[in-house]
């Protein structure tokens, strides 16, 4: 049992550690294939143009979602608990995209028994852009 | 008169009918590790996933004390029938408006992990609706609230998924 990250060394503006990726079909088919999600604006670039994204097929914002989840989960270990997460889909995540999940803890308290951590999260392209603002709440083990 | 009034409108009295009313219930299959272990591959593409999500002996040592899947696993993916498309996508395709559709995000609160052998029982229900003026003309939100809970009755996870039709 490793315990990455005790609540009592949390302080309020912490910094998730960057999670990245670069996404094309390579992830998006892979996705599609795990979640039965072949929607044809997702695998072919004719269809992208068709549902009005000039550059052709555009990625799942459930993929984005998973990349919070598992930047969350990877920050705290696996002795914690991811409790609640939430985002808005904004933009596109479009083909060679780099996408960064970025967070920062807003709040920490106890509360029935439980550590718990608010962070205000996003996936930040190369560009800089917020495509998915939203927020998280983990549940961390106390010393 | 409001602004929003000025256009066709997309909220129908099947709509109101349905807000707040559970739909029937969907039964996964039994979720097997192989199921965790590719959601996680595909997930985490191209790097490795994290151990818990695919190493029996590992998982053993953990205070989870075998292998969880992901949050955001979806246990329902892949079914034998096809479910119908929910009526509260169908019931907002009136007339010129409504065409397009756009995903626009969730809040999932998380009870207990999801395991290999766990069978997740699914209802959804219209919580909430309202049309408002957007980029795109009159816009109309969706709120669907569905509840996830496992063989034992456990509380697997509430999601509040927005949808967006104009």
């Amino acid at each position: 049992m490793t315990i990455k990250l005790y609540f009592e060394d949390i302080n309020i503006g912490d910094e998730l550690s960057p999670w990245s990726r670069t996404t094309g079909f390579m992830n998006w088919n892979r996705y599609a294939a795990v979640n039965d999600e072949f929607v044809p604006f997702h695998m072919d670039d004719e269809a992208g143009r068709a549902a009005k994204n000039e550059q052709g097929a555009f990625g799942m914002g459930n993929l984005r979602y998973a990349y919070i989840v598992n930047a969350l989960r990877d920050w705290i270990g696996d002795e914690a608990e991811i409790r609640e997460v939430g985002c808005q889909y904004r933009a596109i995540n479009q083909k060679d995209d780099v996408l960064t999940v970025v967070g920062k803890v807003t709040e920490k308290r106890s509360e029935n028994g439980e550590n718990l951590v608010t962070l205000e999260t996003n996936v930040t392209n190369q560009l800089g852009d917020a495509t998915c603002p939203g927020h998280a709440v983990v549940v961390l083990p106390g010393r | 008169m409001s602004e929003a009034h000025d256009e066709e409108s997309m909220i129908t009295q099947d709509l109101v009918d349905q807000k707040g009313v559970w739909g029937n219930e969907r039964i996964s299959p039994p979720i097997a590790e192989s199921d965790i272990r590719k959601w996680a591959i595909a997930t985490y593409w191209p790097e490795k996933p994290p151990a818990i999500y695919w190493d029996a002996e590992y998982a053993l040592t953990t205070k989870h004390k075998g292998i969880i899947a992901p949050s955001d696993f979806n246990p329902f993916a892949w079914p034998i029938d096809r479910p119908p498309r929910p009526k509260v996508s169908n019931a907002a395709r009136k007339g010129s408006k409504g065409k397009t559709g756009l995903n626009g995000g969730q809040t999932d609160t998380y009870g207990v992990s999801m395991r290999p052998g766990d069978v997740i029982k699914a209802r959804s229900r219209l919580k909430d609706f309202n049309e408002r003026q957007g980029r795109m003309g009159l816009m109309l939100y969706t709120f669907t609230e569905t509840r996830w809970t496992n063989q034992d009755d456990e509380l697997v996870r509430t999601r509040i998924s927005t949808g967006i039709r104009y």
